[in-house]
Formats: structure tokens, C-alpha cells, sequence
């Protein structure tokens, strides 16, 4: 099937990938937090948060700056130890396994859980030793095996047809929303199964941004995909589920029509319609 | 709380021109300080170019290639700087060889392994705080270090005369005999009685061949033949002990040598290196540093492949200015060596030595105008040096310096 026109898309009425899909109970749990708490220092920026994330499913966290949208998304695949005075309290689970004791793995879990920073970071290299460099860090690779792995990434992420004439120029030319696509490959690269995007557009135009919701969208068959967005559209139009939070609290968390349509609480319908603050 | 209306200097336009500082006044304040700025550019500008021109006419007259090659001399016209060239690169080479491991290892320690617990961050911050003083401590103080440390080693191994542990050194008991030939005998140790002649005893002329001693009798004749009397010697003949030392001559302690000199000089710049490194290290952007951790990199992975290589240009030039502060140096040098006259270059680690800085101390120290003009020969060398030096810093800079993010 076609896809219709982007502008149709963007101006359609709030519709997500796949209702009645998102609806099925039977969904796989893949990330699951419970009475957790985290700390900056003495500062408390996650209040008991219950969450489940299901696998291969889109969830979007919205609410206002400095609600912990990034905190609980660094805690996730532990991006918050490198953070001096930052710590946590409670359970995180990735699959089933704990995620938080003192006995994990970090370097094996960042492996399973990648993440996409709201400003594109390329490392100042060319563009295929961007992709190659998670994958080297993890694998023995002959070079035709490399070659495929980056090659596919680029593909998955919607870059290759814009970069395959120029692999070995620095990826500090590209322009920010390639940037933030090479990024995405760059993660997907190391075979993660869980994708953390924090607010992976908010730099981007909006035909990047299109390009990186079609990516996730296509992701999503094979990932669970974690974003954070002030882009209430993108929100309804991207994710399955949506997760409202509010200083440090989790308000609401349900299927993304709910939420959007039948919000539970007033404060996530205003700040939803904008009414918030 | 009401907001506030809108100040009565932004929407009052009669008080808004009472209160207007005058611009004749604006511009006149510039020009004063534009006029002092190029007042005192200027002055120190001149400063260098009258230094720079009475070194030159001062010295160029005896540089030459001569006064490069050859050892200094009670004759101002033969001396030369030699020793005092290779002086100095043995010095700075080990110097850095040393230093810049050392030094930038602790960087990396200090920058990016940073503790999490606030015990270890205390002793951290401690740690911190005492590399930035040292930077600041005259250099004549880590002399007086380097000679207790390096040089003496609180005495825990004897003194140089009669060090506790040697390597690369042999002994050997010279004799000359009545046929004006030299026959040596190998010593296993400096403790060892000196050799008596015996008949029959392996015995070795000075190119290392071996011969059987023949014993000639008290009162017998010296024997007339040249083959024979080469090996010959009387039972009375008494040897001389030779010291031999190898290139790879090491001791303990390491006693006025080379090596303390550089390990005093790695003193010195070692809390340059430390600094500049981790000024360089924290011009990394920390997304660079987040992206390859989130990628699953250890700590170490990253730092090996995406954090040195981004701070290598400024670890490089931090490098070199280190390196112009040693080949400088004169004061904790002194204090090592001391000013003593030295012919050749170093030939082993622990060998006495002279260097660039020294040796024009020594000709600038002495009444002739001669070794004065030496001095500033000696020192046309240096900052020909220095700025070399200079040069590939900025080069450095320039070719690398790319941006990160
Ligand atoms: N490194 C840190 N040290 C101390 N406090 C922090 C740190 N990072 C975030 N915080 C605090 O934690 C709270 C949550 O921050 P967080 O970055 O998670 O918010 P956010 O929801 O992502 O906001 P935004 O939408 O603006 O990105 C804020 O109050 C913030 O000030
Ligand atoms: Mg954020």
C-alpha cells in the first residue's frame, strides 16, 4: 500500500500505526520499572514510577521540561552512572532480568538498549567508521562482514541512498537530521532490542523529522522504542503507548488514543490541548 | 503578584536623555584604552627585538659549524657546545620518554576515571589541588629533590663512588710489561684481590685475543722473541685496575648522572603535561564521550578511541611547551650536575653530563669577552631550538585542530 502524501499525514486526524493491535493484552513485557525512584545528589527527580513497557511496541513519554523524561530514559540503560551523585532506588527490568543491581552488566546492557541523543553526537570520524565503531567495540568482524553490517544499518536508518558515494568523508558534513539518522544507525548497528530516542527531532526540520518517524515506524517490527517529545502530534501519530509524567511523577500511562482521546486526568488533557501552566 | 509596569527609564523620554551617558565621552574612554593597549604591545615587542638583536650581533660571529661539533676548551677560539648539544637531547628525550607516559596517564586518571563516592572524591580533589601547586614551585626545589630522590636515593644504596648494585661495568687488571705490551686480565668483581702473574693463566692483549702467560724467571733473560714476549710478564709485575662501562652501564643509586637529571627535569614538567592533558580532555564534548558509552564501550574503550584521539592536538602542544621548559632549564640541573667540564657527549645513562642552559651559564659566569660571545652563540642555538619547537606546535594546531562536534 501507498502511503499517502506527508503533508495529508501530518494534517490527518490523530491516528496511531496500529489500534487494535496495541490493544492486545497478550503483549510481552520488555521493560519494567517498579517503585523507582532516582536521586540527583539530594535532588529527587523520579517519585515512584510503575511502568510497563511492551516489547516491539512504540511508548512516548511526554510532559513538561524538567519533568524527569530524560532521567528515567538515562536510568533505563544506565546512562545516569556516569552522572556523579546519581543513583536509584527500586526495580528496573529489561526482559525480565534486574537491570539496576550492583551485579549488572552496564557495558552488556547499553549493548541491548541503545540510545539516540536529542543533539546529534557523531564521533568526528568518516561516516562508515561512525557505524562500524559500536559493532568493532563488540565484534571480530572480517571487513566484507563490517561492510554489511554498516550497509544494512545505513539502509535501516534511511540513509544509505545519501551517503553511499561518500562513506569515508567525515560525518561532520552531513547535515543535522543525517546527523541524527547516522546516529540511529550507528545504534542500530550493534544489534540492540531496545531503542531509547531522547527527543530525537526536536533539531530537525520537518522533513527530517518526517524521515525519522517513518524509521521508527519501520523499527518498530523489530524494536521497542522508547521516545521522548514536546511534539504532542508526533506522540499521537508515532507511539502505541504514551506515558505522561509531571514533576518526576508518572500521571498517566495507557494506549495512545486513550490517553489522547479519553484522558483519565485533567492534567494530561491540558497539557495535551495546551492548556498546561 | 502584579506585574510590573514597564520602567519609567525605558518609556520616559526626557529622563531617558537626562540620564544618556555622553558618546564624545564613550569614544574618548576607548581611545585612552586602545592607546595604552598598543603602548604596552609595543613596549614588550621591543624588549624582544632588542634582546634578539644583541644576542645576534653578539654571537653570530662565532657560530659556526666548528663551534657546533667541537667540546669546550680553555680557548675560547676551538670551544665548542658539543657535549652540551647531546647533552641536552639525551636529556630531553628521556626526559619526555618518561614524562609524557607518566603525565598523561595520571590525566586520564584524574579527568576521566573521576570517583563516585564522596571519600574518593575528596582524596581526588586533594590530588587535584596539589598538581596545580606544583606547577607553580621553582624549578631549584625539585633540583634539591632530584638530588635526594634520583640522585642520592636518601643514601639507601650506598653513594656513587661505591654503589650497592651495578650492571654493564667489568673490571679489568691491566699489566705493562718489559716489552712495552699490555696484557690484560679479566676482574669478576670490583672487590676482587688484584691478579698475580702465574704460568700458564689465560691472559688478553687489549684487542680481545687470548693468550697463555708465560712466566718469565727473576733473573732470566726477557725473552727476544716478539711472539713470546708479547705474552710474557715477571712474577713482580703489579696491575692496574681499568672500569669498563658498557651503554647499558646502570646503577644504584644513580648517582650526578644523566638520568637523574631527566628524571629531576620530568619533575618539573610533569605537572605541565598533567595540566595541559587534562585541559585537552575536557575540550572533548561530553556527547562524544555519552554516544560511544551508550554504545556499550567500556570506560577504557572509550577513552582509547574516541576521547585521546579528540585530544591528542592539545596533549601535543601541551607536550612541546613542556619540552621548551625542559631544554631551558638550567636551575635543577645545576643542582644534578653541577657546572663540571665535560668533553664528549653521554655515553651511557648514568654518565656525567652537561647541557645547553649549563654551559652558557659557564661561559656567561666567566670575565673574558670571548666566553661571553660564546654564551650568546651558545644561546642562538637554544631558542633556535625553542622556536622549532614553537613552530611545530603551532603546525600541530593548525593541521589538527578540527572541530569536534
Ligand atoms: N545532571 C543533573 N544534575 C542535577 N540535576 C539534574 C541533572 N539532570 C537533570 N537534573 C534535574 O532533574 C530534573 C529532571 O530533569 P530531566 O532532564 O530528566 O527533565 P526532562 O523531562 O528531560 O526535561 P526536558 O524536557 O527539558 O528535557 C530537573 O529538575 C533537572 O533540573
Ligand atoms: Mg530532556
Amino acid at each position: 500500500m501507498k502511503p499517502p502524501p506527508r503533508e495529508a499525514q501530518i494534517l490527518a486526524p490523530v491516528s496511531r500505526p496500529s489500534a487494535e493491535e496495541s490493544q492486545d493484552s497478550a503483549l510481552e513485557t520488555a521493560i519494567q520499572l517498579k517503585d523507582f525512584d532516582a536521586w540527583y545528589g539530594d535532588f529527587q527527580a523520579l517519585h515512584s514510577i510503575n511502568l510497563a513497557m511492551p516489547k516491539k511496541r512504540i511508548t512516548s513519554f511526554i510532559g513538561p521540561s524538567g519533568c524527569g523524561k530524560s532521567t528515567l530514559l538515562r536510568w533505563i540503560n544506565r546512562m545516569n552512572d556516569t552522572i556523579a551523585g546519581a543513583r536509584a532506588t527500586g526495580t528496573l527490568e529489561i526482559h525480565g532480568k534486574d537491570a539496576l543491581g550492583p551485579k549488572v552488566d552496564v557495558v552488556g546492557l547499553r549493548q541491548q538498549v541503545g540510545i539516540v541523543f536529542q543533539k546529534p553526537n557523531p564521533f568526528p570520524k568518516s561516516i562508515f567508521d561512525n557505524v562500524a565503531y559500536g559493532v568493532r567495540l563488540h565484534l571480530k568482524t572480517s571487513k566484507a562482514e563490517l561492510q554489511e553490517i554498516v550497509e544494512w544499518s545505513l539502509q535501516k536508518a534511511g540513509l544509505w541512498e545519501e551517503v553511499k558515494d561518500r562513506l569515508n568523508k567525515s560525518a561532520l558534513g552531513l547535515s543535522g537530521g543525517q546527523q541524527q539518522r547516522l546516529c540511529i544507525a550507528r545504534a542500530i548497528a550493534v544489534g540492540p532490542e531496545v531503542l531509547l530516542m531522547d527527543e530525537p527531532c526536536s533539531a530537525l526540520d520537518p522533513r527530517s523529522t518526517a524521515a525519522i518517524e517513518d524509521l521508527m515506524l519501520e523499527l518498530r517490527k523489530s524494536y521497542t522504542i522508547a521516545i521522548v517529545t514536546h511534539n504532542m502530534q508526533q506522540a499521537a501519530r508515532v507511539s502505541d503507548f504514551t506515558a505522561y509524567m509531571y514533576l518526576g511523577t508518572l500521571v498517566e500511562f495507557g494506549a495512545t488514543e486513550d490517553v489522547f482521546k479519553r484522558p483519565r486526568h485533567t492534567e494530561t488533557e491540558d497539557y495535551i490541548t495546551g492548556r498546561f501552566g | 503578584m502584579s506585574p510590573r509596569e514597564k520602567p519609567a527609564l525605558l518609556s520616559d523620554k526626557k529622563l531617558l536623555q537626562e540620564r544618556r551617558r555622553p558618546m564624545s565621552q564613550r569614544h574618548r574612554k576607548d581611545m585612552i584604552f586602545r592607546g595604552i593597549c598598543r603602548g604596552v604591545s609595543g613596549m614588550s615587542a621591543s624588549l624582544l627585538v632588542i634582546l634578539l638583536v644583541t644576542i645576534l650581533t653578539e654571537g653570530i660571529g662565532t657560530l659556526s659549524t666548528q663551534f657546533l661539533s667541537s667540546s669546550p676548551d680553555p680557548d675560547p677560539l676551538i670551544a665548542g657546545m658539543f657535549p652540551a648539544i647531546m647533552g641536552s637531547v639525551w636529556l630531553l628525550v628521556l626526559t619526555m620518554a618518561i614524562a609524557l607516559p607518566l603525565g598523561i596517564s595520571a590525566a586520564i586518571v584524574l579527568e576521566e576515571y573521576r570517583p563516585k563516592g564522596s571519600g574518593l572524591r575528596k582524596i581526588h580533589g586533594f590530588v587535584q589541588l596539589n598538581i596545580t601547586n606544583l606547577s607553580g614551585v621553582p624549578s631549584v626545589v625539585f633540583g634539591i629533590l632530584g638530588l635526594t630522590v634520583f640522585a642520592s636515593m636518601f643514601g639507601l644504596f650506598g653513594n656513587e663512588g661505591n654503589p650497592s648494585a651495578e650492571v654493564g661495568v667489568s673490571f679489568v687488571d691491566q699489566f705493562y710489561n718489559e716489552g712495552d705490551f699490555v696484557l690484560e686480565v679479566p676482574v669478576s668483581a670490583a672487590s676482587q684481590p688484584e691478579a698475580v702473574p702465574i704460568a700458564g693463566m689465560r691472559v688478553f692483549d687489549p684487542a680481545g685475543k687470548a693468550y697463555e702467560l708465560n712466566l718469565v724467571g727473576d733473573d732470566a733473560e726477557w725473552p727476544e722473541d716478539s711472539a713470546l714476549a708479547k705474552r710474557s710478564l715477571r712474577s713482580w709485575d703489579v696491575p692496574g685496575r681499568i672500569k669498563d662501562r658498557r651503554w647499558w652501564y646502570f646503577r644504584l643509586p644513580f648517582g650526578r648522572g644523566i638520568l637523574a637529571g631527566a628524571l629531576t627535569l620530568m619533575l618539573v614538567i610533569l605537572p605541565i603535561i598533567i595540566i595541559s592533558t587534562q585541559e585537552a580532555l575536557r575540550a572533548v564534548p561530553s556527547s562524544l564521550r555519552d554516544a560511544s558509552l551508550g554504545l556499550g564501550a567500556t570506560q577504557w574503550q572509550t577513552v582509547r578511541r574516541i576521547t585521546l584521539p579528540a585530544a591528542l592536538p592539545g596533549i601535543l602542544t601541551g607536550a612541546i611547551i613542556a619540552m621548551s621548559r625542559a631544554i631551558g632549564e638550567a636551575a635543577p640541573l645545576l643542582m644534578i650536575a653541577g657546572i663540571v667540564f665535560i668533553t664528549r657527549a653521554p655515553g651511557n645513562l648514568m654518565d656525567d653530563f652537561t647541557a645547553m642552559p649549563l654551559q652558557i651559564y659557564n661561559w656567561a659566569g666567566r670575565p673574558q669577552k670571548e666566553f661571553h660571545d660564546l654564551a650568546a652563540s651558545g644561546i642562538i642555538v637554544l631558542l633556535t631550538a625553542l622556536l622549532l619547537f614553537n613552530a611545530v606546535a603551532v603546525f600541530l594546531r593548525q593541521k589538527y585542530s578540527k572541530p569536534l562536534s
